[in-house]
């Protein structure tokens, strides 16, 4: 364990400092490290070894900042949902991340690790992908930089992600069906990681969430620290104070929550929310409701929560939305999970639908089916009319539309 | 060494016979959930020198569509790592080539590595292969508990590892070391040993204190022969569960298989 880092502060007198950051082995308290096999242990290493010399580059910091900036349209707005706020009695504020270009905060990410990837030398990029937007947004920053992009969707996923399936052609990827397993997000990863085993020498894996082998999580994780950059900013703008009451976000694999905690993990006055999706109901057998129905284990590269038999096979998740629908969490996360410093709730899929419906008739926004968890939680939190809340709101709810149209008649009551 | 520490069935077949040694890797519970031992059986008597009994796994990593394949089907049959260790009771009464249990380390973690242990010692199992188990963790948490038990540990070695991580690579190891052919997954039919020459040469310059077997896309006679130039032996893996997928008259098939690799 080494969550607990002894320091001295300024008149030399030792004192625990919670460090919910990763340690120098790559864990998150007992979760984290790099659980794979050797054929991928030299590009684990090299970007181990360099990933912080190469993002704590200045020409790398500008380069970035101009394309937040200018390309997908950073800062995203902090709004306060006034009609929102007044049903639950509080003042709630959106992070507007379904206004990044792409539609969803996936593009963070992808920004800095094609940078990075150009400064490794590679020139093929791989990635997996679950509800589309992280494959957009690969897609996307792939055609910036004119490299070849190829990307790994369950085929189940392509079937009810079509639209997004478009957009990565229509950007010049290849879009490669996953058809093992249950055909979702953990075996596109699967078929991800396949890839860079066979490929090890030219090519870069743009990992889509805090998922992975040390450093993935770790470097994905700053990449959308931005996020919560911003928050602080803004919030001292908005309210004269930098710390919200709660932090609220959904998680699939953890990134958006990842980036809206980043900066509120040592500020214990700010609640952590985390929103898991129960799919059908926490113990209904289709859920992805991961802390409340994981154990330890390791998935992906990484030792952490993870749906699975009492034999250690890894359970097939189950969520109405494709983005959420994994059966693990990020080391980071189960840490904070384990240690308490972050809430899990977990939300249903018609709870989901619903709190979609209420944002688009309240708020004039369409959201992501993911960010409708973050949305629908608000039932469930005890806020005071003092508080203010911070609701990641990660992505628009385009890619969505379909399932909307088609099952309304089913959830709404 | 730490190799030196452990004595059993591998360790003392490599003091022995130092060439052409043809090691097969099948999955457990695969056909047949049943099938486990009779598979051993007709390997040793067709003249196997070791076997891998792959453990299955719901997402194995590094393995190809053939193995993992396999793997789906022998979950499908209702195969978990509990049942494996039953159906090895008792098969030192009728195996004698060393038996090796190869897995993800999901199973072992789940399955508890210190109840693992002692129980494949019981059995007579004679060592472990886990891919994805970290070398540094091996060396810090289980190191001791393995050779205490005599159970070797076989790490893999590929065309992209350094010379100096072969080295501690090789410190780690008990048996042998699992020189993988070329990056490649399992069974990857694109992939074939030629251009590998200079790879192969650098292993065998490096003079492991393990022996050394050749491991991934070795599918034949003429491939297991060429492997065999460069190191201990080979070993075969999809090729094998392949044949094993169209086969009417397992014991018959798998004896004409393993013949005709070593001819
Ligand atoms: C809009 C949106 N939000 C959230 C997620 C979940 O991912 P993460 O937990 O990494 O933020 C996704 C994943 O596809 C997404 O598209």
């Amino acid at each position: 364990m080494s969550i607990h880092e002894e320091k001295k502060d300024i008149l030399g007198q030792s004192y625990i400092y919670m460090n919910y950051q990763v340690d120098k082995k790559g864990f998150y308290g007992n979760f984290g490290g790099a659980y794979i096999p050797e054929m991928l242990v030299p590009n684990v290493e090299e970007l181990r070894n360099r990933y912080l010399s190469i993002i704590q580059e200045e020409s790398f910091q500008t380069e970035m900042d101009q394309l937040l900036r200018d390309y997908v349209g950073r800062p995203t707005p902090l709004y306060l949902a006034k009609r929102l706020s007044e049903k639950y009695n509080t003042t709630i504020y959106l992070k507007r991340e379904d206004l990044c270009h792409t539609g969803a905060h996936k593009v963070n990410n992808t920004i800095g690790q094609i940078l990075l990837a150009r400064r490794l030398g590679k020139t093929r990029i791989i990635a997996e992908t679950g509800a589309g937007q992280h494959g957009v947004a690969t897609a996307t920053v792939c055609a910036l930089m004119g490299m070849e992009c190829i990307v790994y969707m369950g085929a189940v996923d392509m079937e009810r992600q079509k639209p997004n399936v478009e957009r990565m052609k229509m950007l010049g990827a290849t879009v490669r069906p996953a058809n093992s397993g249950s055909k979702t997000l953990k075996d596109a990863t699967n078929e991800a990681i396949r890839d860079w085993i066979n490929n090890p020498v030219d090519t870069h894996y743009i990992i889509g969430s805090v998922v992975g082998p040390h450093p993935y999580p770790d470097l994905v994780a700053r990449f959308q620290s931005i996020i919560s950059e911003e928050m602080r900013e803004q919030l001292i703008d908005k309210t004269g104070s930098p710390n919200p009451n709660y932090v609220i976000a959904c998680v699939g694999g953890g990134s958006n929550a990842a980036g809206a905690f980043y900066h509120y993990l040592n500020e214990k006055s700010v609640n952590l929310i985390a929103v898991e999706a129960a799919g059908q109901g926490v113990y209904s057998g289709h859920s992805a409701a991961t802390t409340f129905l994981g154990k330890p284990g390791v998935i992906h590269g990484s030792k952490t929560l993870l749906m699975q038999t009492e034999d250690g096979q890894i359970t097939e998740p189950y969520s109405i939305s494709a983005g959420l629908d994994y059966p693990g969490i990020g080391p980071m996360h189960a840490n904070l999970f384990e240690t308490g410093r972050a809430k899990f709730y977990s939300v249903t899929d018609g709870e989901a639908f619903n709190a979609a419906m209420l944002l688009s008739r309240m708020e004039g926004i369409i959201p992501a089916l993911e960010s409708a968890h973050a949305i629908a939680v608000l039932e469930n939190i005890p806020v005071k009319k003092d508080d203010v809340v911070v609701i990641n709101l990660s992505g628009r709810g385009d890619k969505d539309l379909m399932t909307y149209i088609t099952r309304k008649d089913e959830f709404t009551k | 060494m730490t190799s030196t520490k452990i004595n059993n069935k591998l360790t003392q077949l490599f003091a022995t016979k130092k060439k052409g040694l043809l090691n097969i890797y099948f999955t457990a519970g695969y056909p047949q959930l049943e099938d486990t031992r009779t598979i051993l059986k007709a390997l040793q008597d067709g003249g196997a020198d070791m076997v891998e009994i792959g453990i299955p796994f719901s997402d194995p990593l590094a393995d190809g569509p053939i193995i993992q394949e396999s793997n789906d089907a022998a979950l499908h049959n209702g195969i978990t790592l509990k049942k494996i260790i039953q159906q090895l009771q008792g098969m030192r009464d009728e195996i004698h080539i060393p038996v090796l249990l190869m897995g993800y380390i999901n199973s072992a973690l789940q399955y508890g590595v210190e109840k693992l242990v002692s129980d494949l010692s019981e059995l007579g199992v004679d060592g472990m292969i886990l891919p994805d188990l970290p070398v540094d963790e091996y060396k810090e948490k289980y190191q001791d508990l393995f050779e205490a038990s005599n159970l070797s540990m076989v790490f893999l070695v590929t065309p992209q590892t350094s010379a100096e991580r072969m080295k501690y690579i090789d410190q780690a190891s008990s048996g042998f070391i699992y020189v993988v052919s070329t990056a490649s997954t399992t069974g990857n039919e694109a992939k074939d040993l030629a251009g590998q020459k200079e790879y192969f040469e650098r292993i065998h310059q490096a003079k492991f204190n393990n022996p050394t077997m050749i491991g991934f896309n070795i599918k034949d006679h003429a491939s297991y022969t060429e492997a065999c130039q460069y190191a201990n032996g080979a070993i075969i893996g999809s090729a094998f569960i392949k044949m094993l997928g169209n086969s009417h008259l397992l014991e018959k098939d798998i004896k004409e298989f393993v013949s005709f690799v070593k001819q």
